[in-house]
């Protein structure tokens, strides 16, 4: 089935996204990436860590850039003017790539979204070239604003960053994909393969995770698990489901030809 | 000269060094960089022409794991 997800103009065969923080080790980042399927996984930027590094191996090593499309983020940004820069930084460290995720929060305890930061942030990087997928909350207002500054795709919150208690608004998420002309991805807050299908099957173009994947007991089973749940997910919504009933009087084995007492 | 480099305050013996070398003076030879200088990012096709003074403030970041 050819049913690719486009981002930016660019066609993805898989509709799960991963962070590679949180890991064992690179070796363990790269074995659970390979088993989700994930070809745009994200990345932090941070200060170098200057002395005692030479030969400390590092992550560009375990995932080329050649080989995945990086999704530079923003996270640990609580200001407009400090994602900008950092998405700048991320700009120039990767030889001009303009595809990043912005994220702005507005709480260290719940790192709960500050939108109103995300939609300065998110002018300004589109104004520059950027294409910006944008991590929000689940406000359908917001999410509409967004799209509507440029943004190329709009990533809500099933829950809090890391928190792992799957779907709290699926209205929310329906209204958002309603709308949207735009990709929308579930961001943050799936804990298991069933919250990956069941964004999935609401509608979702695509779910981005890290924590459920990296702190699951076995991480790279865990990936093989969410890359299933979001295939399985999608067909489920293409298929088109049943709808619910409380009962129907239709069973789906035949009436007649019982075996009656004659 | 002092310099600082990710906030820490740095001495350099040399005056005058390019981004290259200084690059090279902190072991960090072929490792993927951006460098911003005082608030403005220097290009890499830059670094061996952008001369680093006293007082100079440098950010050196990578990518790293993160979601």
């Amino acid at each position: 089935m050819n049913d690719e997800l486009m981002i930016a103009g660019k066609a993805y065969q898989s509709r799960l996204l991963v962070g590679t923080g949180k890991y064992k080790d690179f070796k363990e980042t790269r074995a659970a990436i390979d088993a989700s399927g994930a070809q745009i996984v994200t990345v932090a930027i941070r200060r170098t860590n200057i002395g005692q590094t030479a030969g400390e191996p590092s992550l560009l090593e375990y995932l080329p850039p050649e080989e995945f499309t990086y999704l530079p983020n923003t996270a640990g940004c609580y200001s407009a003017d400090d994602a900008v820069r950092t998405l700048r930084l991320a700009r120039e460290l990767l030889d001009g790539h303009k595809l990043v995720k912005l994220e702005v929060l507005g709480d260290p305890k719940t790192l709960y979204p500050n939108v109103i930061e995300t939609i300065a942030a998110a002018k300004t990087l589109v104004k520059d070239g950027f294409d910006v997928m944008v991590y929000t909350s689940d406000d359908p207002i917001i999410a509409k604003q967004l799209e509507d500054i440029g943004c190329c795709a709009v990533m809500p919150l099933a829950s809090l960053i890391g928190s792992g208690m799957g779907i709290l608004n699926p209205w929310n998420l329906q209204i958002i994909i309603e709308n949207a002309k735009i990709p929308v991805l579930v961001d943050a807050g799936i804990g298991s393969a069933a919250d990956a299908a069941v964004a999935m099957e609401l509608g979702c173009d695509g779910v981005l995770m890290n924590t459920a994947i990296a702190a699951a007991r076995d991480p790279v089973m865990m990936a093989g698990a969410m890359k299933k749940a979001i295939e399985a997910g999608r067909e489920s919504f293409l298929a088109g489901r049943m709808p619910k009933k409380l009962y129907s009087a239709s069973p789906s084995s035949p009436t007649s030809g019982l075996i009656t007492a004659a | 000269m002092n310099i600082f480099i990710n906030g820490n305050l740095k001495q350099l013996e040399s005056e005058n060094v390019t981004i290259s070398a200084l690059i090279v003076a902190l072991n960090l030879t072929g490792k993927r960089l951006a460098i911003e200088k005082n608030g403005e990012i220097v290009p890499r096709s830059q670094f061996d022409s952008v001369n680093i003074c006293d007082g100079d403030k440098l950010e050196i970041v990578s990518a790293v794991g993160g979601g």
